[in-house]
């Protein structure tokens, strides 16, 4: 987790690369989640609906987006969420995260911090788009 | 084509129990290794945990009113999704009510002259005291057909 030094000075984490993205891993996010839309697993109604491949599941790549933040800033810490879908994913692409810090500030005498997240595709095509609040508590021991 | 008569439908209010074993799942299929999603009796939940309402809200009849929001499912899709929580968020062992309502369809024109239709659907979650814990917000957007277009 980050101190609030390094995050008024704007440090952040390194981007973050994961997939290539399988059917695997859209289905066992719509069996997690719940979705069972067969757009996302079912290659017969993917194909007839007009796409070439399952498409992936949008909260699937805004869920591994969030893990990002939360791997940054702290899962407890977490107060807001928001996130904006531009481009559809298919099986094997490549999505990377980046992270920016949009501003520091104080709120309910709390330290808090807004950060901006991007996810590309492997043609650095942006496929989601967030925004995350969190809390940053005082460190401890200090 | 989405139903304007939508606006303001209410669901009916269903329980959504925050389970270990579920979150630890959830967070293994956002490719999440926290040790915050597993660790100790009471883990605390993904940042998108509460999109597993679909698992719950399924035993309740009418608990879901985008159904009465009918939108094309060809035209259609999810534009944006927003979750907020009033303090830390929930951990396993919690129990919470949630109660879903659509709160705004407005027409917006596109720069091409297509017209687009967004649905917000705003979920409140509530502990067992009844205070509000956290808010789901959904957004869905709708192409028009030219033919629809008011």
């Amino acid at each position: 987790m980050s101190a609030w030094t390094d995050l008024q000075s704007g440090l952040v984490p390194e981007p973050w690369t994961f997939g290539p993205l399988t059917r695997t891993d859209f289905v066992r996010y719509q069996g997690a989640s719940g979705d069972m839309n067969p757009i996302h697993h079912d290659e017969l109604f993917a194909t007839e609906a007009g796409y070439e491949a399952p498409l992936a599941v949008g909260m699937f790549a805004a869920g591994a987006m969030n893990s990002y933040g939360t791997r940054w800033l702290g899962a407890d810490n977490m107060r807001r969420t928001r996130m904006r879908w531009k481009a559809p994913a298919f099986p094997g692409f490549v999505l990377t995260v980046t992270g920016q810090i949009e501003r520091t500030y104080e709120q309910d005498g709390q330290r808090r911090v807004d950060i901006a997240l991007t996810v590309t595709d492997q043609t650095e095509a942006v496929s989601v788009l967030g925004w995350m609040s969190f809390v940053v508590p005082e460190e401890e021991g200090r | 084509m989405v139903a304007k008569s939508s606006l303001g439908a209410q669901g009916t209010v269903f329980e959504m129990d925050m389970e270990r074993g579920k979150i630890f799942e959830f967070a293994q299929a956002v490719l999440s290794s926290d040790p915050a999603h597993c660790e100790g009796m009471h883990p605390v939940i993904p940042p998108t945990f509460l999109s597993t309402t679909l698992h719950w809200e399924k035993r309740v009849e009418g608990a879901n009113p985008w159904s009465e929001v009918a939108m094309s499912e060809e035209r259609g899709m999810h534009a944006e999704q927003e979750y907020i929580f009033h303090g830390p968020p929930p951990r396993a062992g919690d129990k919470l009510h949630a109660q879903a309502r659509i709160t705004e369809i407005t027409d917006k024109q596109s720069r091409s002259g297509t017209v687009l239709t967004f649905v917000k659907m705003v979920t409140e979650f509530r502990d067992e005291a009844g205070k509000l814990v956290a808010e789901s917000i959904l957004t869905g957007v709708e192409r028009q057909l030219p033919e629809e277009a008011s």
